[in-house]
């Protein structure tokens, strides 16, 4: 991660404040679609990239709705990328074997296996990403408290998503700080990072003792109460219903090859 | 039953590591006064704050609010009667959204969702940010942030409102903004601070704190005007008592 | 490194999401038990500094690359094992949500591989033990070095075995242990160091925080049942996954160049299906986009 990852963090958490229909949803049904949604995404096979493509209908419509930006979602999904990219890309290398044949050409098994890895990859990281965009961090905290989620962990959750804005932008002035006074070096040795990441230690533990006198004086007992309104309504039924009806599609159905075979029996 | 609202008499307080931050303080505060609380760093202005709050205990002293002493069993009363409004405002401002925020007291002392609910809009509205209610507080500008941050504490209908530099990293039009709403409260009001210009402006009463003493205790005009006071205080005249730089005249 | 939806098989990312849940509600019922109030923001602010940390990239002496705190061992050290499991899992929640780092099925094998890794294996059995109760110098930096490697290795036997029992990727487990030990055992060791390092500053400012006290025996407890329950889920998984002819058995039967299975033609019908499903579903997307723009404008 980088000092930009905070922006790229408050962006999207910003996106969410606005008054769109993917907003107007319920926290909670939208954390079990997603949750629905990923599980699904996982249950196809090594050599089914075919069947993944009913599943784009779920983050696109959402963005939609929700007046996400693609590219909102684009640089997250590059960034978090090298991982699976890595381990996508040992596939063909690994699996030479010709799995298709098209047109007299061989396509191996690993390529089709590095391109099903990449698109569920897309699928699942684009569904986590739009969640938060459409939802806000704080409901989507709400909607985990009141699916049973352990209060000190939603407590945990809020004050770490709190607080990090302004601890990063407090470890971003002490790097700006360094670059200014080495302009030699491109990061810091091991050696000034931990008494830089100590100076940032030892002021976090003092603000966390000014906000605990804060809370205090507040009449703070250990619990962070949050007043969220509101019960799933008619919109969220239809939401959860298409959903549901999508997932069960994609998963029971082979869209493409019967939408395909329609065609092909359509034609004369 | 007294007449004051504010008692602290003969209090010392040492922190942890053994620095003697107040050496016998005493005050009385009584209904509708306004009192600027001046000092240098280090002089015992923010830990007499906490010792109001009830953050920290006296090692000797004591202090009362209202028809309390100030001891953890009376704490519950101590906050329903004295609001703090902490120096940073990303101290105060702890929960996601602004409204969250500005609720949190109110639930806290367990009132009822609508009585909360208009408790929040009226101190929001009070202090004009009632346009900010559901934004993050990491996204707001200084002078929006003091300003919720005393929103937070008006919800508590406290008797007392105690601020720590409140015009501390604000612009000047926020700092403007911030003296005439503090003096269009009709609270008592404790402000500690190192601008002078705005205790001049929204206190009439003055105490300087000189290495954990009470070193001048008086209406405002007259102690700000005694040079050999803020001098040992480390502090300098408000401007507007200063001379004139262009043309010499006393202020 | 985090465990990626991509390569997980929905058994083996829920049975590990179970085990992930069983032990935050463990922790979060003895942070609850013991309630101190002063903890709260103090964890909070924890788990806002690890992510501060990690944007603060450092460079790695004598390899050119770069590095940064993972957090896990320092949490513990500074809280305790539940209360900085609890700060790791909402550090890890929120890198699922805002930066797509592993996703959210994956989200229990990472709590697990980064969390449980250090605080519940590295630390009590590996830190606690070497540092004793007042480290000082060289044994806070081989405690914090060896405590470092325990837990990023750990953490990679965990990404190895979660991958290769889900059967996603044909990367058969000898080799891929082999890419990813090494590397993580250098990494820990760096963790380790960052972890003394900043564990020395922070007791040299502020000698009054103690070390967490010493983990209970049902703390060793906790420990013990948290490691079964991740071997015997992971062997489950593998069991399952071997069972299954498109498992690990295939994999490793591949691999070992085993008889291919004949190419199937190109199956064309379902290309053009595809391309059908992805234009109707464009076009959908195209249609909302637009009547949201109006409703914007209007």
């Amino acid at each position: 991660m980088t000092v930009g990852g905070a922006g790229q963090l408050g962006s999207l958490g910003a996106l969410a404040s606005r008054d769109t229909p993917a907003a107007r949803l319920d926290a909670r049904v939208k954390v079990l679609a997603t949750l629905a949604f990923v599980a699904v995404v996982a249950s196809f096979g090594r050599h089914d990239l075919l069947r993944l493509a009913p599943l784009a209908l779920f983050p696109l419509v959402l963005a939609a709705l929700g007046d996400v930006p693609l590219r909102a979602l684009l640089r997250p999904l590059a960034l978090a990328a090298p991982f699976a990219l890595g381990v996508a890309a040992f596939e063909p290398l690994l699996d030479r074997a010709p799995a298709f044949t098209v047109g007299g050409v061989a396509i191996s098994g690993g390529a089709v296996g590095m391109a099903t890895i990449l698109a569920k990859f897309a699928l699942s990281l684009s569904a986590a990403l739009l969640l938060v965009a459409t939802t806000g961090f704080d409901h989507v905290c709400v909607a985990l408290r009141r699916l049973g989620a352990p209060r000190a962990l939603v407590a945990q959750l809020l004050l770490t998503h709190r607080y990090l804005f302004v601890l990063a932008a407090e470890a971003g002035r002490s790097l700006r700080a360094h670059a200014l006074r080495a302009p030699g070096r491109r990061r810091p040795t091991l050696r000034v990072a931990g008494t830089m990441l100590g100076a940032l230690l030892v002021r976090a533990l003092a603000r966390a003792e000014r906000i605990h006198a804060a809370m205090k004086c507040r009449g703070f007992e250990g619990e962070l109460p949050l007043v969220r309104r509101g019960r799933p309504g008619r919109p969220d039924a239809l939401f959860a219903a298409a959903t549901a009806a999508l997932l069960l599609v994609a998963r029971a159905v082979d869209v493409p090859a019967r939408l395909g075979a329609g065609l092909a029996g359509g034609l004369p | 039953m007294s007449h004051h609202l504010v008692g602290v008499d003969d209090v010392h307080y040492a922190y942890p590591d053994g620095t003697q931050a107040l050496r016998g303080v005493s005050f009385l505060l009584h209904h509708g006064e306004s009192l600027g609380l001046v000092g240098a760093n280090g002089a015992g202005k923010s830990t007499l704050l906490l010792l109001l709050a009830g953050v920290v205990f006296p090692e000797r002293g004591a202090v009362r609010v209202g028809d309390w002493p100030v001891t953890p069993a009376t704490l519950p009363h101590v906050r329903r009667s004295l609001g703090m409004v902490f120096q940073d405002p990303d101290d105060q401002l702890f929960m996601p959204t602004v409204e969250d925020d500005v609720a949190f007291g109110p639930l806290q002392l367990g009132l009822p969702p609508d009585e909360v609910r208009a408790r929040t809009a009226a101190a929001l509205a009070r202090v004009g940010a009632a346009h900010l209610g559901p934004r993050m507080p990491h996204r707001l500008s200084g002078g929006e942030k003091r300003a919720v941050s005393i929103a937070t504490v008006l919800a508590m209908s406290p008797d007392v409102l105690v601020m720590d530099e409140p015009s501390a990293g604000l612009d000047p039009a926020s700092r403007r903004g911030l003296v005439e709403q503090l003096q269009a409260f009709e609270h008592t009001k404790i402000v500690a601070s190192h601008d002078l210009d705005l205790v001049y402006e929204v206190c009439r009463r003055t105490i300087v704190l000189v290495g954990g003493t009470v070193a001048a205790d008086g209406p405002t005009a007259e102690v700000l005007a005694r040079r050999d006071v803020l001098a040992a205080a480390r502090l300098e005249p408000p401007l507007r008592l200063q001379g004139c730089p262009r043309c010499g005249a006393a202020g | 490194m985090h465990m990626s939806d991509a390569l997980l098989s929905p058994a083996v990312g829920g049975a590990l999401w179970m085990v992930t849940a069983g032990a935050v509600a463990v922790s979060a019922r003895r942070v609850e038990r013991a309630p101190d109030a002063r903890r709260v923001p103090l964890m909070g602010v924890l788990g806002a500094f690890v992510f501060a940390a990690q944007t603060v990239n450092f460079s790695i002496p004598g390899t050119g690359s770069s590095g940064h705190l993972m957090g896990g061992l320092l949490l513990a050290a500074l809280l305790g094992p539940a209360a900085g499991f609890l700060v790791l899992a909402s550090v890890v929640c929120v890198q699922a949500l805002f930066f797509a780092d592993g996703g959210l099925l994956a989200l229990g094998a990472n709590v697990l591989n980064m969390g449980a890794a250090s605080c519940f294996v590295a630390y009590p059995l590996v830190f606690r033990p070497l540092a004793g109760a007042k480290p000082t110098g060289a044994r806070l930096v081989v405690a914090s070095t060896l405590g470092g490697v325990t837990s990023l290795v750990l953490g990679a036997l965990g990404v190895v075995a979660q991958t290769t029992a889900s059967g996603v990727s044909t990367l058969p487990a000898g080799p891929f242990l082999a890419l990813l030990v090494p590397i993580h055992a250098v990494i820990g060791a760096v963790e380790g160091l960052a972890t003394a390092a900043l564990l020395r500053v922070l007791w040299r400012a502020r000698p009054e925080l103690a070390p967490a006290s010493a983990p209970s025996r049902a703390a060793r407890m906790f420990t013990v049942a948290i490691a079964a329950a991740a071997v015997l889920v992971a062997g489950l998984g593998a069991r399952l996954a071997s069972a299954l002819p498109d498992g690990l058995e295939w994999s490793v039967a591949r691999t070992a160049g085993a008889a291919p299975a004949e190419p199937a033609p190109v199956p064309l019908p379902a290309v053009a299906g595809v391309g059908i499903t992805l234009a109707a579903v464009a076009l959908l997307f195209a249609l909302l986009r637009a009547l949201r723009r109006r409703a914007r404008g209007a």
